[in-house]
């Protein structure tokens, strides 16, 4: 739902690297986003495209992927993706233990690369 | 000359970096901070009214709070005797940590025990967003009906007590108090379930106490 913020996040950061690497065009850009990071794939692409309108990364294509939601059962140790509509309650579907499970991937948010010239 | 250039940052690095920085400022302060949560209208500043009155004696508390626009809770906070700093946020929908270190400071840390922070009221966005607390407390209450800690389970996973307030209003509406306990529990392991009533000062007691735990365990 603050995927406007979000694009303002990732466009400083692009900028920010784009300076670094002494390119002037964007082309590009990757997001990696977990299934539990909460965003809308389409609105922050929207965001991003109304952001920037007008600026170097005007056109840029952004390329968005989920990665999932995976656990690690702090009892028994085994490893499972949670199911369903309700992913905040993780249940080991081994042991049934319900809690204070690792999360091994599901909550990320990041750039992974550019494409810039 | 078209270049692949690897970024691997994570884009909500910014925020995360100054809650950090909050939380370390908090920690060698030993400042209990707590991120008050809740819908609009559930009792957060009655609470805090009653929280402050009660407990003015035994800890020194400041209130930080949020609102789309006015002060009029930060004048309330202020009518108990206790410093209240307002930020208003013309639209934004949570508090972030980057409006807390702005009202920073005004508060002189080393004079406060409890830092409670009253997140503007919504149950969605606050609970996505961390302002470097010890703790974020949901307040529901009992108008709003017993299944809203499943419809919005972000909220109560984040929790980690859980205030179900305007117990008085108990005969007049639906709300089985089982219900939103039992999926609150479901969604956070050990989370403090208080039934309390800011009118009647009913469960009030058990809430201070949790309080008094918390701080403690800050010193």
């Amino acid at each position: 739902m603050h995927e406007m913020s979000i694009a303002q996040n990732l466009i400083q950061i692009i900028d920010e690297e784009m300076q670094k690497h002494e390119v002037h065009k964007l082309n590009k850009v990757k997001v990696v986003h977990g299934q539990l990071s909460h965003i809308v794939p389409e609105a922050l692409e929207t965001a991003f495209e109304v952001l920037t309108q007008g600026t170097r990364m005007q056109g840029a294509a952004i390329a968005l992927e989920e990665k999932p939601l995976r656990a690690k059962c702090r009892e028994c140790g085994r490893e499972f993706s949670p199911e369903g509509d309700d992913l905040m309650i993780m249940t080991c579907p081994y042991c049934q233990t319900e809690f204070g499970h690792e999360i091994l991937s599901g909550k990320e948010l990041f750039i992974e690369e550019i494409e810039a010239e | 000359m078209e270049q692949q250039i690897s970024v691997a940052r994570d884009i909500l690095e910014k925020n995360d970096r100054m809650a950090e920085k909050l939380r370390e400022i908090f920690h060698s302060k030993k400042v209990l901070v707590l991120n008050l949560m809740s819908s609009p209208g559930a009792g957060k500043t009655t609470l805090l009214e009653n929280t402050l009155k009660a407990l003015k004696d035994k800890y020194r508390m400041a209130v930080i709070e949020g609102d789309v626009q006015t002060n009029n809770d930060a004048r309330r906070i202020e009518a108990t005797g206790a410093q209240a700093m307002q930020i208003n946020t013309d639209g934004g929908c949570h508090l972030d940590s980057s409006m807390i270190q702005k009202v920073l400071n005004e508060f002189d840390l080393d004079k406060i025990d409890i830092l409670f922070v009253e997140n503007v009221g919504n149950l969605v966005c606050p609970a996505e967003f961390t302002v470097g607390e010890d703790h974020k407390v949901t307040i529901l209450s009992v108008p709003e009906g017993d299944d809203k800690p499943e419809k919005y389970p972000l909220m109560f996973a984040e929790s980690t007590a859980v205030l179900l307030n305007k117990t008085d209003l108990l005969p007049y509406v639906e709300f089985n108090m089982d219900r939103a306990a039992n999926f609150a529990r479901s969604l956070k392991e050990g989370v403090r379930i208080f039934p309390v009533s800011a009118k009647t000062g009913e469960g009030l007691q058990d809430w201070y106490a949790w309080l008094t735990e918390q701080v403690q365990a800050k010193k």
